[in-house]
């Protein structure tokens, strides 16, 4: 009986004992199920042959619904008592979970992040389509067909702000893992072989870094032709220098503890010294930055595109929007409202979650157990 | 046995670079032999290089800036060491030759599980499956005492306490099957109980495997236990050499005799000596004998020329005895 109804309605048997936990399932479940419904239509002409971006939007889906359903039996079922040996990272989550803004960032990470994916099947209308009479279909105030209005040629703003949170958190999240691996690598190598390459390293760091960013981007992008593939590439490459000091100053510490000693002394070479034992060791700094790092450069990316700088009209973003809605600001404020909002809930949501991260990482701050 | 040591070091000097364009003398002019099977204890104060000859002779000390100058030997099975690739350096690490550290506490990752960090020693050396790899980690975690070898491999060195850490690099240390161990200060970051489990173990592993264990340690009652012999370091130098039973009742060389009465002893009432000073920098030793500042029996002698190392010790009192008569030695501390 339970697991028939754990199945059906999985969160629905927390509600006695954890409420909010048993709400946000079931809610999720049913928000889910209902937009397949409604979609449903859309979901058969995918199968019948769709673009790649709606298969990746009904794997998405499904595999949100499989999701769903398992943490709502797991819980209801209680967690298997597999530690007796957590390592940091069932350490670090104990912390995590008990940090009520960083889960409510992690709630809306994942929130965006599963928006974005599902964008195809959640808008309600093609983000470049206009309006069959522009005159009478522009500059709509927001109302039930268009949730956020309509632009200046009749395109549904909210459609847009969902695709342009695709390029947004796309662009975000590529350059960062491009900025934070090459910082990463330049850092540890940098800390752990000191000498020439220490000092060529870093030098060069302190001349990136004493450009200003914006500046920088903005001399690239008017050589090279921008598209989304430049922008990621430039956001990336931009953006490693703070990294790589954080990475270096911390292998420079860590080159002298014993452990590495002792693996030099078991024979190990350099490349798996500093991939095996040293970057590890440093991985939770590195991850705290990648979070708080991807809010900046959508940030930067959204700056760029307010510029005109950005990825190139008509692909909607954000900033673009921005600032395609400052002229109308009084008349139609609907325009720039509703993307600005989006970057900063965005920017929020990832900060919150890079400070929780921060809490329940890093060793010197307090764990919350034992006396204050 | 075949003949000869396994082990020849001979006038091994290892120098570095100081601020001010001085040079340190950690280590200069140090040889012995190990053989097989047996335990060669290296004593003395911090800072008299002993830690220094153990991590030279796997040249982890980092060249530069340290240079091993030319002159020095060491020679592994006949193997020349010094000069020899940095490739085949790291062959003999962990395959020929384990290292135990003294801060069981700091020399495991933190972020691997134990079991993982045996597997690796033994992969680094030796092209095996995964699977055999686990197993020999069992087996070895097993041998050196862990009581739930399958709970410890999946711990993280965190949840273990300091002398199951210390058994877990010990197995670390023999997982690939080295025929010498360099022991560098094993025990002193344990409890007294637990010193003497992981004495124990080390002792029937060298009985096992007939390993030569070459001790560091500053603990003279840890060396009379386990040690068959024992060299007394000095300012980069050994000062006397010799079977632990003379060197460590009847030390021929001051500095050994003021090592020994600097232990304070639980059963007779013999007063505390103490060696008046501290071990000089490395950059400047004094002239003649390197001990002659601190020693209470020194004379012009000893300020002008430095002894040989001859039949084991390296003072002219050997050449003088009579001299030792003429003062009282170490000063007591007073109560």
């Amino acid at each position: 009986m339970s697991r028939v109804l754990d199945l059906l309605l999985p969160g629905a048997r927390l509600l006695a004992t954890l409420p909010v936990r048993g709400a946000l399932t079931l809610a999720v479940w049913v928000a889910l199920w209902t937009l397949a419904i409604t979609r449903l239509d859309r979901v058969l002409d995918t199968l019948r042959g769709g673009a790649i971006d709606e298969w990746v939007a009904l794997a998405s889906l499904t595999g949100a619904l499989l999701l769903v359903a398992r943490a709502g039996r797991r819980s209801a079922t209680g967690d298997p008592a597999d530690d007796d040996a957590p390592g940091q990272w069932a350490m670090a989550w104990r912390v995590f979970r008990r940090h009520r803004t960083a889960m409510l960032g992690l709630a809306l990470v994942g929130a965006l992040a599963l928006t974005a994916l599902l964008t195809p099947y959640l808008a309600p209308f093609d983000p470049a389509e206009q309006g069959a009479d522009i005159v009478a279909t522009r500059f709509q105030s927001p109302s039930l067909q268009h949730p956020m209005g309509t632009d200046r040629f009749g395109r549904d703003v909210f459609s847009r702000v969902l695709y342009g949170g695709r390029v947004s958190l796309g662009i975000g999240g590529m350059a960062i893992l491009i900025a934070i691996t090459i910082g990463s690598l330049v850092g540890a190598l940098a800390g752990y072989l000191r000498g020439w390459v220490d000092a060529a390293s870093m030098r060069t760091v302190d001349l990136l870094l004493s450009f200003p960013r914006l500046v920088l981007l903005i001399t690239i992008v008017a050589l090279v032709e921008p598209s989304v593939l430049v922008i990621t590439l430039v956001l990336g490459l931009t953006g490693w220098m703070g990294t790589s000091r954080l990475v270096r100053g911390e292998v420079l510490s860590l080159r002298e503890r014993e452990f590495v000693l002792a693996a030099r002394a078991l024979g190990f070479g350099t490349p798996r010294i500093l991939l095996r034992h040293v970057l590890p060791n440093v991985a939770t700094s590195i991850i705290v930055a990648a979070t708080l790092g991807i809010g900046n450069t959508i940030l930067v990316e959204a700056s760029l595109s307010f510029l005109g700088l950005g990825v190139p009209p008509p692909a909607p973003s954000w900033g673009l929007m921005v600032a395609a809605g400052k002229d109308v600001m009084l008349d139609a404020p609907w325009i720039a409202l509703f993307p600005g909002l989006a970057i900063v809930l965005t920017v929020v949501s990832f900060n919150l979650v890079g400070d929780g991260l921060r809490d329940a990482l890093d060793p010197r701050t307090d764990r919350g157990v034992g006396v204050p | 046995m075949t003949a000869g040591p396994i082990l020849r070091v001979r006038d091994l000097r290892v120098h570095f670079p100081a601020p001010g364009g001085q040079t340190a003398r950690a280590v200069d002019g140090v040889s012995f032999d190990l053989s097989a099977g047996e335990t060669l204890a290296l004593v003395g104060e911090s800072g008299c290089g002993k830690s220094m000859t153990a991590l030279s002779l796997v040249r982890l000390v980092a060249e530069p800036p340290a240079v091993t100058l030319a002159g020095s030997s060491i020679r592994l099975r006949g193997e020349e060491l010094v000069g020899a690739p940095a490739r085949r350096l790291r062959e003999v690490r962990g395959a020929e030759i384990g290292f135990v550290f003294q801060e069981p506490m700091t020399s495991l990752d933190p972020v691997h599980r134990v079991g993982r960090q045996v597997e690796e020693a033994i992969r680094a050396h030796e092209t095996v499956s995964r699977a055999e790899a686990t197993g020999r980690t069992l087996a070895l975690l097993e041998r050196v005492g862990l009581p739930d070898p399958a709970r410890a491999a999946r711990a993280y060195p965190h949840q273990l306490s300091g002398g199951m850490r210390q058994r877990a690099l010990i197995a670390i240390a023999i997982a690939c099957g080295p025929s010498i161990l360099l022991a560098d200060e094993p025990t002193t970051a344990l409890d007294v109980t637990v010193q003497a489990q992981i004495l124990d173990l080390l002792s029937s592993l060298q009985r096992e495997e007939n390993l030569a264990v070459l001790l560091i340690s500053h603990d003279l009652a840890v060396v009379s236990s386990v040690a068959d012999r024992v060299a007394v370091m000095y300012g980069g130098r050994i000062v006397e050499i010799g079977p632990t039973a003379s060197v460590l009742t009847a030390p021929r060389h001051p500095y050994g005799e003021g090592l020994l009465g600097a232990v304070p002893t639980m059963y007779d009432d013999r007063a505390l000596k103490m060696i008046p000073g501290r071990v000089p920098a490395a950059t400047d030793w004094p002239s003649g004998c390197r001990f002659h500042p601190r020693c209470p029996y020194a004379w012009d002698r000893c300020r002008r020329d430095e002894p040989r190392l001859a039949d084991g010790v390296r003072c002219w009192l050997a050449e003088e005895p009579g001299r030792r008569g003429e003062t009282t030695g170490f000063a007591e501390v007073s109560t």
